[in-house]
């Protein structure tokens, strides 16, 4: 090969082939050990999910020398796009409008939460901010699977410390007989409009998922912050601005390109974020707190249909795949807005 | 700029800027307020922790815990929990034995790989870069759900005598290493970008190749973030729930801490036994937590680096 390149190569200035790729060589020496374990565990079975999507693949044919599962086309998409699965109370669209508002909605409310507070730690001359900066990033350290747990038994509906704080405040306050609120399980949602619905569980799952979630954003928001020179709140107090007019000309240009791209990547960890909808409501009530990874998870360790789980995850790329693009766009059209 | 640097930069100019000009004090008045704030939020972070510790402490294995300090405080339910966390006959040591197995494969390998990978993708110019990059970037936004239906089924095809890779705590750390692996990749390529090229000039001078400046340079350099990838790997490891569950569930000698306490929890709150749990996940959560407040400095930064660089 080298010696080719080098008869086929006329200019004599003009290094071989072997010595020109000889850079590319080492770094794919150095990337290989990487790659083949990626090929092996997750390219293969991205390949191997593919195929599965168009069989019945089902749980006898995990067994040795089993025969190939039947091929059958576009069926698990359509039975998925068709609600025709096995899965008590699977709507894809609702599923979907409600995974989509889940992420939506915690987001905002972390990154805005995440600000005020860096806000609050950031005034000059504040006391213990060191103290208050550790203390507050400590539930990020818990396992989320104790998180989900804690959190189920904080809003259970008999023995949950949520009902016994109402009781013992508002009760006792005006003398109303103990509530049991069933804020897990209630059966009937707040909202209820075509393929929205809102049970009381999202509540309770997005206050779970505002403890955990505000502290890094304060965190990120709390380093945007200190990057702001002080002359330009100077500068905008003498010419008599108010609090949240320097909020909005000095301090916000500042916050923005660092809480956007953390904001998106807030977003897609929320929108696939499985444990508070598999551990704290088990997906309920009625399986209206189910999310897209939940009901992939279902699928397969549940009711083992690979093949309709396969069809599912192809889904889940697509609509992925949407969402990384339009968040793309976002973070570029805002990036060219501040230029 | 990167974070590191930028963050150095904030911090000298803070210096400048208070050394410049007298620092500006609170009225007492704002500043009893503002405190007031923050123990207010400092309660409702701090109030599940404080409950879950308290609860542990409970004799009384209560459905329905009325005090944060419980009467008669005793070691109890750790000592009923380390000896028979679930109703299998397997010892919490062996759980736990289970998930650090899986922890230190998926923190060693995603490390031993990732770093030789961050290396290349950080210094070195190749063909295909770009597209290398942007795979791994793809991978990183995959839930991890997303590819269990075949990773289950292939590893099931591994069978060798008696050993299943499909039900094996080895098929576990493998799936797992599947999303970390890009993680720890990503991760440290953006640490590896704030090393000072300058550094690598002069190895070269001195006649050392591609593997020398990565062994004699770069690695001691990348002890930090080494450290705190390792960790994430290890926590990954120790608190996974997604593969275990569907990989070793059906053997219980094989369960790791995440199945035992999602088993001793049950379906209703009435029939959990809340003091072991809250010392069961006091024990679960504690050695990460610990790991984490030293570490607390260095974890925080390379989260933020993803974030600033995005």
């Amino acid at each position: 090969m080298t010696a080719i390149a080098a008869a086929s190569a006329p200019p004599p200035r003009r290094r071989s082939l072997w010595k020109r790729t000889q850079n590319s060589r080492t770094a794919y020496l150095f990337l290989l050990p990487a790659l083949i374990l990626m090929a092996v565990i997750t390219f293969y079975p991205l390949v191997f999910q593919t195929w599965m999507s168009f069989t019945a693949f089902e749980l006898k044919n995990l067994r040795p020398n089993s025969p190939a599962p039947a091929f059958v086309g576009l069926d698990n998409y359509l039975r998925i796009l068709d609600n025709n699965i096995v899965i008590p109370n699977f709507d894809f669209l609702r599923i979907l409008v409600f995974n989509l508002f889940w992420a939506l909605s915690n987001v905002v409310i972390h990154v805005v939460l995440g600000v005020a507070i860096a806000l609050v730690l950031n005034v000059e001359g504040l006391k213990f901010k060191r103290i208050w900066r550790a203390l507050y990033i400590l539930p990020v350290a818990i396992p989320p699977i104790i998180i989900a747990t804690v959190w189920r038994n904080v809003f259970d509906a008999q023995y949950g410390f949520v009902n016994q704080i109402i009781n013992g405040t508002v009760g006792v306050l005006f003398k109303l007989p103990p509530v049991t609120i069933s804020w897990l399980t209630e059966p009937n949602p707040i909202v209820s409009a075509g393929p929205f619905v809102l049970p009381v569980a999202y509540f309770a799952l997005l206050a779970a998922n505002v403890w955990v979630g505000w502290p890094l954003n304060a965190v990120v928001a709390t380093g945007a912050l200190q990057s702001v020179p002080r002359d330009l709140y100077e500068a905008a107090e003498m010419d008599g601005a108010g609090w949240w007019t320097q909020f909005k000309t000095v301090t916000l240009p500042f916050l923005r390109p660092a809480m956007l791209p953390y904001a998106i990547y807030g977003f897609v960890i929320t929108f696939n974020l499985f444990y508070l909808s598999y551990f704290m409501s088990g997906g309920g009530p009625f399986g209206q707190t189910e999310l897209l990874v939940t009901t992939a998870y279902r699928l397969v360790s549940e009711q083992h249909l690979f093949g309709v789980a396969a069809a599912f995850a192809i889904f889940e790329f697509g609509i992925l795949l949407v969402i990384t693009l339009i968040t793309n766009k976002l973070a570029h059209a805002t990036a060219s807005f501040d230029a | 700029m990167t974070a590191q640097t930028a963050a150095q930069q904030i911090e000298t100019r803070t210096r400048i800027a208070t050394r410049a000009r007298p620092r500006r004090k609170l009225s007492l008045r704002r500043q009893i307020l503002l405190q007031l704030i923050c123990l207010g939020i400092g309660i409702t972070v701090l109030f599940p922790i404080v409950w879950i510790v308290g609860m542990s402490l409970d004799p009384r294995n209560l459905a329905r815990p009325d005090s944060l300090i419980p009467p008669g405080a005793s070691l109890d339910a750790y000592a009923a929990v380390i000896a028979r966390p679930t109703q299998n006959p397997v010892a919490f040591w062996q759980l736990a034995l289970n998930s650090l197995t899986v922890a230190i494969v998926i923190a060693g390998l995603s490390v031993g790989l990732g770093v030789l990978s961050a290396y290349a993708f950080s210094r070195l110019k190749f063909a295909g870069r770009e597209i290398w990059m942007l795979v791994v970037l793809a991978i990183l936004m995959l839930p991890a759900v997303a590819t269990i239906g075949p990773l289950f089924v292939s590893m099931n095809q591994v069978r060798v005598g008696g050993f299943n890779l499909g039900t094996s705590l080895l098929g576990v750390a493998l799936a797992v290493t599947a999303t970390q692996l890009p993680f720890a990749i990503w991760n440290m390529k953006g640490y590896l970008d704030t090393i000072p090229r300058e550094l690598e000039e002069a190895a070269t001078v001195d006649g050392a190749g591609k593997f020398g400046i990565f062994r004699h340079v770069i690695l001691p350099l990348s002890t930090p973030v080494i450290a705190v990838t390792a960790f994430f790997g290890f926590v990954a490891g120790w608190t996974e729930f997604l593969m275990a569950s569907l990989f070793v569930v059906g053997d219980p000698k094989q369960w790791t801490l995440a199945i035992a306490l999602n088993a001793l929890v049950g379906q209703y709150a009435g029939s959990t036994p809340w003091s072991q749990f809250a010392a069961f996940s006091v024990l679960f959560a504690l050695p990460v937590m610990v790991v984490y407040l030293f570490l607390q400095r260095y974890i925080v930064s390379g989260l933020t680096i993803g974030g600033v660089k995005g």
